[in-house]
């Protein structure tokens, strides 16, 4: 098996995402015409028992999710189109190539969750993407798919953790992008305090495939526990850098030799990084693995927003991740101690490190802090933070070891 | 040049729009200028410290005054295997500035920023956000010597 399987892109670069007409001659908005016809808890059961999961990072049941939204006047339907994670480019992709898709399932999901209002948060360093959505949503509005459901996009300005997503909501009501304490979930008490439905770019343009297919054969695709497709963004030192849609039961080192080509320039494979930046290193004997949710956690890993980067043999891990704890370090928020601080010593001992100047007491002060950091802080980007350090010290120790002091 | 009371005023009514209006503020002038922040916090009905406070938040938002131009350098790790660190040195030694600095005509400012999704070509920088893709040092000079 090692074909893509496009669901999401099947029309890519064959239909313009900003002309409605377009996607409607491929069977666009049947979906949302079935959806509309349907009682909506029969219609979130469908959703549910189709086993899609969330394509943002944390793999919740989508059907599940909006079952908890209680009655209320307004409830509004956003879409998380922050797309921050160093590597991720796959819901870009999505909305070049099938921008209706994502609206359509927007919409479905109002009507599943009665709501009239959605909302899409787009990352600021996206401006023509923007462009875009706007015109494709004026396109779906005047061909009147869309009915009554409204759609407004709003921009991001340069906040990884504004893609955590009660932080995205505090930034569409225009604060700054601080992640709030949960519960409330954002589903009983979201924007502007109302229930609100947060799914990625990704989950929301299934949508339209499993209402027109139906959920028993969306959940006949790939890994049964996470089934669907999935998109992934190679970088690194592969000979094809560049995005896959496959079925989630594909095997990674497939990723890597069949799509991506296999390691640059003849050399040999190192590791690779999967879910971006706050992902763990996996090693050679872990490349037997299926992508999806469950069997990446299996591993210590996970697959995150489905973002692959590759290094070849001659790659500095050490070097590597000593940049990544700078990015956490820039982008934790601040609100919380164990993250603010954590970050901030992570980056100082990893640089200590890197530069030969630490001893094993850096490596053990350096997992012991990892440990604080997953159980203290208040949201994923301070949890998830150490991952690439702790992965590379256990499965990459000698790199570490070799630049410790004592062996210099 | 728009009066910026004009553009703030011109999403007023947007809720929670004070960010649109900032984004709309820097495609006018490259950075929030200082009394376009201040008549921002009192259309939105905020604190200035409030609204400095958000603008300040925003790493893809300044309120310190810009150059016509302003390059970005992504340093995220894709980027950073790619060879970023070098496309960095060869910009600073064109420009003779250091980052976050801006020429001495007004012309460029350097700034670092992280990932802007533009992964399948690295290392990857953007000009007042439009992204050059497979940047190598050497062809630094060429590249930026298109924009006048
Ligand atoms: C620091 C941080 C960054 C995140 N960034 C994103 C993102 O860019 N896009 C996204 O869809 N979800 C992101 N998430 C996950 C969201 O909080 C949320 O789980 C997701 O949008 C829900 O949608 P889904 O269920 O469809 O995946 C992030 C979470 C954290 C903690
Ligand atoms: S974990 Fe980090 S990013 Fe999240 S709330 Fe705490 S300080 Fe902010
Ligand atoms: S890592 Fe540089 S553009 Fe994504």
């Amino acid at each position: 098996m090692a074909e893509e399987m496009r669901l999401l892109l099947e029309h890519a670069d064959k239909i313009d995402p900003r002309i409605a007409e377009d996607y409607i001659k491929v069977g666009g908005y049947k979906g949302l015409e079935k959806a509309r016809q349907m009682d909506r808890k029969n219609l979130i059961q469908e959703v549910k028992s189709s086993g899609l999961r969330g394509r943002g990072g944390a793999g919740f049941n989508a059907g599940m999710k909006w079952s908890f939204v209680p009655p209320a006047e307004v409830k509004y339907v956003v879409c998380n189109l922050d797309e921050g994670e160093p590597g991720t480019y796959k819901d870009r992709i999505i909305c070049e190539k099938n921008a209706q898709a994502l609206l359509e399932g927007m919409a479905i999901c109002g009507t599943a969750i009665e709501s009239k209002q959605g909302y899409i948060y787009c990352r600021g360093e996206y401006p023509f993407v923007v462009e875009l959505l706007n015109k494709a949503i004026q396109s779906a509005k005047a061909s009147g798919a869309l009915g009554d459901f409204d759609i407004e996009v709003r921009m991001g300005a340069g906040a990884y953790v504004c893609g955590e997503e009660t932080a995205l909501i505090e930034s569409i009501e225009g604060h700054r992008g601080e992640p709030r304490f949960k519960p409330p979930f954002p589903g009983v008490a979201g924007l502007w305090g109302v229930p609100t439905v947060v799914n990625n770019v990704e989950t929301f343009a299934a949508l339209p495939y499993i209402m027109t297919k139906g959920a028993e054969w969306y959940a006949s695709i790939g890994a049964p526990k996470y089934p669907g497709t999935k998109v992934l963004t190679l970088t690194g030192d592969v000979n094809n850098p560049t995005y896959f849609e496959v079925p989630t039961n594909y095997n990674l080192r497939d990723v890597i030799y069949k799509l991506g080509g296999g390691i640059k320039n003849g050399k040999k494979f190192k590791a690779v990084q999967v879910g971006g930046t706050s992902g763990a290193f996996i090693p050679e004997q872990n490349l037997d693995t299926s992508i999806d949710f469950d069997s990446m956690g299996a591993i210590g890993a996970a697959l995150g927003s489905g973002a692959v980067l590759v290094l070849d043999e001659t790659r500095d891990i050490v070097d590597i991740v000593t940049r990544i704890s700078k990015f956490f370090e820039h982008e934790s928020c601040g609100k919380c101690n164990p993250c603010r601080e954590g970050t901030f010593r992570c980056r100082e001992i990893m640089e200590k490190i890197n530069s030969g100047r630490a001893t094993e007491a850096d490596l053990n002060n350096i997992l012991l802090l990892a440990k604080v950091m997953k159980r203290a802080a208040l949201c994923g980007l301070g949890q998830a933070a150490p991952v690439p350090i702790t992965s590379t010290i256990q499965h990459f120790g000698h790199e570490y070891r070799r630049k410790l002091l004592q062996y210099a | 040049m728009a009066n910026y009371k004009d553009i703030i005023y011109g999403l007023k009514d947007k809720r929670g729009g004070i960010i649109e209006a900032f984004h709309a503020l820097q495609r006018e002038y490259n950075y929030i200028p200082e009394e376009a922040l201040e008549e921002a916090a009192r259309a939105f009905g905020v604190s200035q410290a409030q609204a400095y406070g958000v603008a300040t938040f925003y790493s893809y938002l300044s309120v310190k005054k810009r150059g016509k131009y302003i390059i970005r350098m992504c340093e995220s790790a894709p980027c950073h295997v790619a060879g970023a660190d070098e496309v960095i040195k060869a910009i600073e030694s064109y420009l003779g500035i250091k980052i976050g600095e801006t020429t001495a005509d007004g012309k460029f400012t350097l700034e670092l920023t992280e990932c802007v999704g533009q992964c399948q070509a690295t290392p990857v920088i953007t000009v007042n956000s439009e992204p050059v893709f497979n940047v190598s040092a050497a062809q630094v000079p060429e590249i930026l010597s298109a924009y006048k």
